[in-house]
């Protein structure tokens, strides 16, 4: 821990608001603007907006409620699911598979589809020696823009919801997806595709190559399209490496330039839906100590992962060998962790994707300081809202801020408001229902998994560890993140259990999002009196990150007792 | 019924566009304009493809630099990467930091007199994330210069030399970490033409 090394991740902030500010800005425009790109000089992109509505016979100007705009969201992702199954089962007889790889195994196969559609990307794979060039390219990369553009899209339609009033529709899901898609995934995709092929991602079509070492022996090296899918991966929070180490492996993260873009594209989009939100119901202080809660919780977890893994585990420790930082070496927890990455820029990355839904990683979690490594595992039971998964995450900040509304509420004794709007018993249910059922799962998950013999045998580290495993598998895919304690193994029990846990983790939250943006569609708007509870102060920071505490973080306490606290007082 | 057909329909276009049209163009763009790091980083010399920059090959020879350790199944496998994933507190880890610090004590000490296991830089006996790291710290590569040294009939000073060489700073002097990229450093070694 240096100053060179906390300066890297400051920097990582300030850039991330530079962009992610006028990316938020330009999103607002995108979803708020019913003639976006259809008059002046982009009337052709209007065109081709209107030929993919004209394609698929359905009027992309006509707004649904939220009832109608939730039963297009799952028949969409039920069709593409069948559709991506179909690919992983059949890429043994179809085209684009070099290296003759293969149909996945069935219980893989159903794993991996809910993982993407639910954009997790949780793997029970090894991406080079598994997967297809066409299943990567045509299967899986293509659910990293459309699961992301799912949640987005979703965002967009609750954001609607809390700026209108007195109305029934929150807008045209296949209008949303499509902008979502074209307007914003597809620019930024491209954008950070040509910074990673400068920098040595490897984007090829070609089979892997055979090399004679200098010492003479046989090396075979994976290859691929990587770059076009890392920079999807990275920026829709889907987090699904090309590679079985993710982007730990050279190939898809070649030096410190490529780990920074990645790792500033984790939050780029999560970060400026914050912003969105602000203009788009014009509240543009509210979004701010919305950020800023993000950014203090963000602040937490880099100053607890740091520390610990820069100190070191007990064993590395009383081994005798130098961990200490200086003369040629970044030195602390080095196991699992790459020498061109070093400490700071894998604590970076670590919060990063755990705080965002992503689930990438440039190091190995599992051995991570029993600290250290608690820091994902929490960050994850928040349940994602720490900028989150790209449009997941601040829809489900929504549900806390509900809550923390009406906390204040019942503080003061006044009907709890909520940017004007009086929340009532119906939206409280929608939010205790969003944010509280995926962590209740999480904990009845784990429970079944460690006491069944079926979900003990996926465990690779055994006594406390182990159990630990077991907890981040369940709460990863949950909570759709993705990353893994990666020794935790697939069979078939805990291949099938985790694709429950992805399908309810993903809809339930999601469906009870726009429940609440419905709900809210319909109030009208309160004028603030001098009664309001203020939302747009320090003292809603305060408020808004207490109540996550509260909620989830009380939840995992005892669990976390059990594991990572456990294991860090025994040795 | 309008949207399951309509849902099918999107499903084809969306594929065909980002699943086809996406990934070849940016394919085309990377063939055209950066050839040799789209296809691996590949590197050429003896007059066979000896490996890629990117990618640890298990060096074991003493007249080499050698890379970190490799959790690899079999080792410095380029095309299984993997983490070793022992936790942190498991007994194995303690054996294997242990197992590796002898092996390079054994090693590097004769040529490196009053060596102790507390000068051995962490990054030397535990395994990298990929299991194919092509980079060790500086501090490790200085600990293997002697030998090299010795065992090429080379100056110190030479050796040191082409480790600063081969050394990549941080990214944009900044970002990461400094590292040693071996593969680079053992080929400029053998370029010098020393046994």
């Amino acid at each position: 821990m240096t100053a060179q090394g906390i300066g890297q991740i400051l920097v990582y902030v300030v850039v991330l608001i530079a962009l992610g500010y006028p990316l938020g800005v330009y999103m607002a425009r995108v979803y708020n603007n019913d003639d976006f790109a259809r008059r002046g000089r982009f009337r052709w992109l209007g065109a081709i907006e209107r030929g993919f509505f004209r394609v698929l016979r359905v009027d992309g100007d006509r707004e649904q409620d939220w009832k109608n705009y939730a039963k297009v969201v799952l028949i969409f992702s039920a069709i593409f699911s069948v559709f991506l199954y179909g690919i992983l089962r059949l890429q043994g007889h179809l085209f684009l598979n070099p290296d003759h790889l293969p149909a996945v195994p069935e219980h893989i196969a159903l794993n991996t589809t809910a993982s993407f559609i639910t954009n997790t990307n949780w793997q029970y794979y090894g991406g080079e020696y598994t997967m297809s060039y066409l299943s990567q390219m045509a299967g899986l990369a293509v659910q990293n823009f459309v699961s992301a553009a799912v949640g987005m899209a979703v965002l967009a339609a609750v954001v609607r919801g809390i700026a209108r009033r007195s109305r029934n529709d929150i807008g045209n899901f296949w209008r949303d997806l499509y902008r979502s898609l074209v307007y914003i995934l597809l620019p930024l995709a491209v954008i950070l595709g040509v910074i990673l092929i400068s920098q040595g991602v490897v984007q090829t079509f070609h089979s892997h190559a055979t090399a004679t070492t200098l010492q003479g022996a046989h090396q075979t090296i994976a290859r691929g399209p990587a770059a076009s899918q890392i920079s999807i991966k990275q920026l829709g929070t889907n987090g699904g490496g090309y590679y079985n180490s993710n982007s730990a492996v050279p190939f898809e993260n070649p030096n410190g330039i490529s780990n920074f873009f990645e790792m500033l594209a984790i939050l780029l989009i999560p970060a400026g839906q914050v912003f969105m939100f602000g203009k788009m119901v014009g509240a543009r202080r509210h979004a701010w100590m919305v950020f800023a809660a993000m950014l203090v919780v963000f602040a937490i977890g880099v100053a607890i992962n740091l520390p610990a893994e820069q100190h070191g585990s007990a064993v590395l420790r009383s081994s005798g060998v130098n961990i200490t930082q200086g003369n040629g070496q970044s030195g602390g927890n080095m196991a699992d962790k790459e020498v061109r990455f070093g400490q700071a820029a894998s604590t970076n990355w670590t919060v990063a994707t755990s705080d965002a839904s992503n689930g990438s990683v440039n190091s190995g979690f599992d051995a991570q300081t029993p600290a250290g490594g608690a820091v994902p595992l929490v960050n994850l039971f928040l349940g994602e809202v720490i900028f989150g998964g790209v449009g997941s995450g601040l829809y489900g900040m929504f549900f806390y801020i509900v809550i923390a509304v009406f906390i204040a509420g019942l503080m003061v004794g006044r009907t709890p408001e909520w940017l004007g709007k009086k929340i009532e018993a119906r939206e409280i249910k929608y939010a205790a229902v969003g944010a509280l059922f995926v962590p209740t799962m999480v904990l009845t998950m784990t429970a079944v998994a460690v006491v069944t013999p079926a979900g003990l045998a996926s465990i690779f580290n055994h006594g406390v560890h182990g159990f630990t495993e077991s907890l981040y598998a369940y709460d990863s895919q949950s909570n759709n993140n993705g990353s893994a304690f990666a020794g935790y193994g697939a069979t078939s029990f805990s291949a099938s259990f985790g694709t429950v846990a992805l399908y309810l983790g993903r809809w339930v939250p999601m469906i009870a999002a726009l429940a609440l943006g419905g709900a809210l569609a319909k109030k009208k708007i309160t004028p603030a009196s001098a009664g309001t509870f203020r939302t747009d102060g320090p003292t809603f920071v305060i408020l808004l990150v207490s109540v996550i505490a509260l909620t989830a973080g009380l939840m995992i306490l005892p669990a976390l007792s059990l594991g990572p606290i456990m294991e860090g007082l025994m040795h | 019924m309008r949207t399951i057909v309509a849902s099918i329909v999107a499903v084809v276009v969306i594929t065909a566009f980002f699943g086809f049209a996406y990934p070849a163009v940016m394919t085309g763009f990377a063939q055209v304009t950066f050839q040799n790091k789209a296809n691996g980083s590949l590197v050429d010399a003896k007059g066979r493809l000896v490996g890629s920059k990117l990618a640890a090959q298990g060096f074991t020879w003493p007249k080499y630099f050698h890379e970190r350790p490799s959790g690899t199944s079999p080792a410095y496998n380029a095309g299984a990467t993997t983490f070793l994933n022992l936790g942190p507190t498991n007994p194995d880890l303690a054996k294997l930091v242990a197992q590796n610090a002898q092996a390079i004590l054994k090693l590097e000490k004769p040529y490196n007199p009053g060596l102790t296991i507390h000068q051995i830089p962490v990054d030397a006996v535990v395994t990298s994330a990929s299991g194919i790291d092509p980079d060790i710290s500086p501090a490790y590569a200085q600990l293997q210069a002697r030998r090299v040294a010795a065992v090429r009939h080379l100056p110190l000073s030479t050796v040191q030399k082409l480790i600063s060489e081969n050394t990549d700073g941080r990214g944009l002097g900044f970002f990461g970490e400094p590292g040693v990229n071996v593969l680079e450093l053992n080929l400029a070694l053998d370029k010098l033409g020393g046994k």
